[in-house]
């Protein structure tokens, strides 16, 4: 038994190894997305072009818009005289937010202690409009606590200004305190290329055996399915957990994401999801007969389980199907387990549900890929 | 000698609508070599799948080396060796790794079993650090030769083993088959060249999924009725038109470079066909008797086969 399996995963890693175009892609093209994709996968928006309009022109109005200035979420396009031409720059593409300071904003900002200012937001792309303006109102807020604090120190007229300001939040961000995204990314980004390089390895692996015909003289021979299978499989886990070595460390040293959880957790979840992952491939390499039909069939999977694993979009914010959907996306959990070890330090208790539902999953999969995969035809 | 290795009983498959074979019945005795001959698509690929248990049959018994192709699949899979039509190597994998690695799904060494392949394995043992990609075609077929038959089995089955060699490869391959007989290995080959089933000890001519005779080479062209005339002229496609339209001709076939030809009269009609050729305008004509081969006999069946349906 064993020894059939020695053979045919000596046999695996000296065709992969010898395989000069298949290293690269298994090694390289990772490390690369991995670095690329930290980068520019971030969902802080910034350089916000915006165009001023101010009826007021005064000290107040002035100051206000030098607080815009001095964010560095915004680079100013122009100050336009009236609200047309800011339009007109909106629908332009050339700015996403107008500012609009209304004619005797400084008269009741002092008279009234209250002012009112017009936000107009490009909101093509909800998402990035919804950041754009808590920036806005973020500036506006301070600027407002700045501007009011400073009359009320000076003139005592306004007696209840300090009260006014109602509750002083202060909020302090955890497990990643200074919002960088790219920590939050790269734990996720690195499952996504786990999971492409195990499905895709597997799925076209087997269907390369049968494409080129190996597959019939392994089948005529008493070489077991599982034996198989097993043969088969393994390189690629090994493989995967490679992969993901190598990827911790690029994501602990280049983009200096912490390492709260302990490492046994990542490694114990990597095993069963690879197991999972590898099974996916197989099921996909006994459905398709060429290589070409398994990348699509594979690709159709990947796209599915990227865009539905949590990684650029909460799943929280999905419509109710599509987060039943994601139930049954092994990505997810790993996703969600890789940033929860890292960033937050969970240990195997806190995730034993996302646990157990890859162990459930790998379960599932490889006994529909077992029964899938006949050495014969009928 | 009488131990029947191969015995297939009231054989049927159909592929949907399609009857790819049709009530076979081939009985292969042990050290025979069996030839199946017949055109592509005759059903000779469907049903070497079936005796090497990678195609369920639809009805009849199939039997190989005494276990049955369905229940004993495990049995009938130790004692076979099979080399498809397009056997495959790996060839990112070298001469002696592939090799090596067929022996170990089998569960054996290269050196437990040398003495059956050396004679062939010697040939490209030279070459046994050259990838199997880089091989020559009839190299290439030597080594999968060798795969196949690296864990003994009792009964291998060729298919189609020379297509696509050259000729020096294919008489070569022969005569390696002929020497792997002599150590009691049964053998099934099937091929489309007809001088191919005359190095068999017994052939099955197949077609349209049905056999049409099974006999010793000899036996099978001894049933081929009527003499045989060869032809020869430098007009060959005018002188098959002439023929065919020939109100005595039974038979006509290009064969190679000359014209077989037989003829529906008695008497011996060379005087009369020379005289009818002459006449339009053939005047290097060569006419000769000679003995019918396989190929004639399989053309004679084909067509009174096709009368008769």
């Amino acid at each position: 038994m064993f020894r059939s399996i020695k053979f045919l995963l000596q046999k695996e890693f000296l065709q992969i190894f010898r395989n000069k175009g298949m290293l690269p892609i298994m090694f390289l093209m990772p490390v690369i997305q991995l670095l690329i994709l930290s980068n520019a996968a971030t969902f802080d928006v910034k350089n916000v072009d915006f165009v001023i309009v101010d009826h007021d022109r005064s000290t107040l109005s002035n100051n206000l818009v030098e607080s815009f200035y001095a964010s560095p979420y915004f680079t100013v396009r122009s100050q336009e005289p009236v609200e047309a031409f800011g339009i007109e720059r909106i629908l332009k593409n050339q700015a996403s937010l107008m500012v609009v300071i209304p004619q005797d904003f400084e008269k009741t900002a002092l008279t009234n202690q209250r002012a009112n200012v017009q936000l107009i937001l490009d909101a093509q792309d909800g998402y990035s409009a919804g950041i754009v303006q808590t920036y806005a109102t973020d500036i506006l807020a301070s600027f407002q606590q700045e501007v009011f604090g400073e009359i009320a120190a000076h003139a005592s007229l306004a007696p209840d200004i300090q009260t006014r300001q109602g509750i002083d939040i202060r909020t302090q961000s955890w497990y990643n305190p200074e919002l960088d995204y790219r920590i939050y990314m790269v734990p996720g980004i690195l499952v996504i290329l786990v999971t492409m390089i195990g499905v895709f390895l597997t799925a076209m692996n087997i269907v390369r055996e049968r494409e080129i015909g190996t597959i019939e003289q392994l089948n005529v021979s008493p070489l077991k399915k599982s034996q198989f299978i097993v043969g088969k499989l393994l390189p690629f886990w090994i493989i995967g957990m490679g992969e993901l070595t190598i990827g911790i460390l690029i994501a602990m040293v280049v983009f200096k994401v912490p390492m709260q959880g302990e490492f046994w957790v990542i490694y114990f979840v990597a095993a069963i999801y690879l197991i999972v992952v590898l099974g996916i491939g197989l099921l996909i390499s006994t459905i398709t007969n060429t290589q070409q039909q398994a990348m699509f069939v594979a690709w159709f999977f990947m796209v599915i389980f990227i865009l539905m694993s949590g990684l650029f979009t909460p799943i929280e914010s999905m419509p109710k199907w599509a987060q039943t959907i994601t139930d049954f996306n092994p990505v997810r959990y790993f996703v969600d387990i890789m940033r929860r070890v890292m960033l937050k330090g969970s240990g195997i208790s806190d995730i034993q549900t996302q646990v157990l539902w890859l162990i459930g999953y790998g379960a599932v999969i490889l006994s529909l890929a077992l029964a899938r995969y006949r050495k014969f035809s009928a | 000698m009488s131990n029947a290795v191969v015995v297939i009983q009231n054989l049927s498959k159909t592929y949907g609508e399609i009857s790819a074979l049709h009530d076979i019945n081939i009985k292969v005795m042990q050290g025979e070599s069996f030839g199946l001959i017949g055109p592509d698509g005759a059903g000779k690929t469907t049903l070497f799948r079936i005796l090497t248990t990678l195609l369920l049959p639809d009805s009849g018994s199939v039997a190989v080396c005494g276990f049955d192709v369905q229940k004993d699949y495990k049995a009938v899979r130790a004692s076979i060796g099979y080399m498809p039509e397009r056997f495959s190597l790996y060839q990112d994998l070298t001469v002696e790794e592939n090799l090596a690695f067929f022996a170990s799904v089998f569960g054996t060494t290269i050196r437990a079993n040398y003495e059956l392949i050396q004679d062939i394995y010697e040939q490209i043992e030279p070459f046994k650090n050259r990838r199997a990609g880089d091989l020559s075609g009839g190299m290439k077929q030597k080594l999968a030769l060798s795969c196949a038959l690296i864990h003994k089995p009792q009964v291998i089955f060729l298919d189609e083993p020379t297509t696509g060699v050259d000729a020096v490869s294919r008489k070569e391959f022969w005569q390696m088959l002929a020497k792997l007989k002599q150590s009691g290995i049964t053998i099934l080959v099937s091929t489309p060249y007809m001088d191919e089933a005359e190095l068999c000890d017994r052939v099955a001519l197949i077609q349209h999924g049905r056999i049409m005779d099974i006999d010793r080479p000899s036996a099978i062209t001894s049933t081929f009725s009527g003499p045989l005339f060869a032809l020869k002229s430098k007009q060959m496609y005018r002188l098959m038109r002439c023929l065919k339209a020939y109100e005595h001709t039974k038979s006509v076939f290009a064969f190679g470079d000359s014209i077989h030809y037989t003829d529906v009269r008695a008497e011996n009609p060379i005087k009369a066909i020379r005289q009818h050729l002459q006449r339009h305008g053939f005047d290097d004509l060569e006419i000769e008797e000679i003995r019918p081969g396989i190929e004639d006999t399989f053309m004679a069946l084909m067509e009174h086969k096709s009368e008769s349906l």
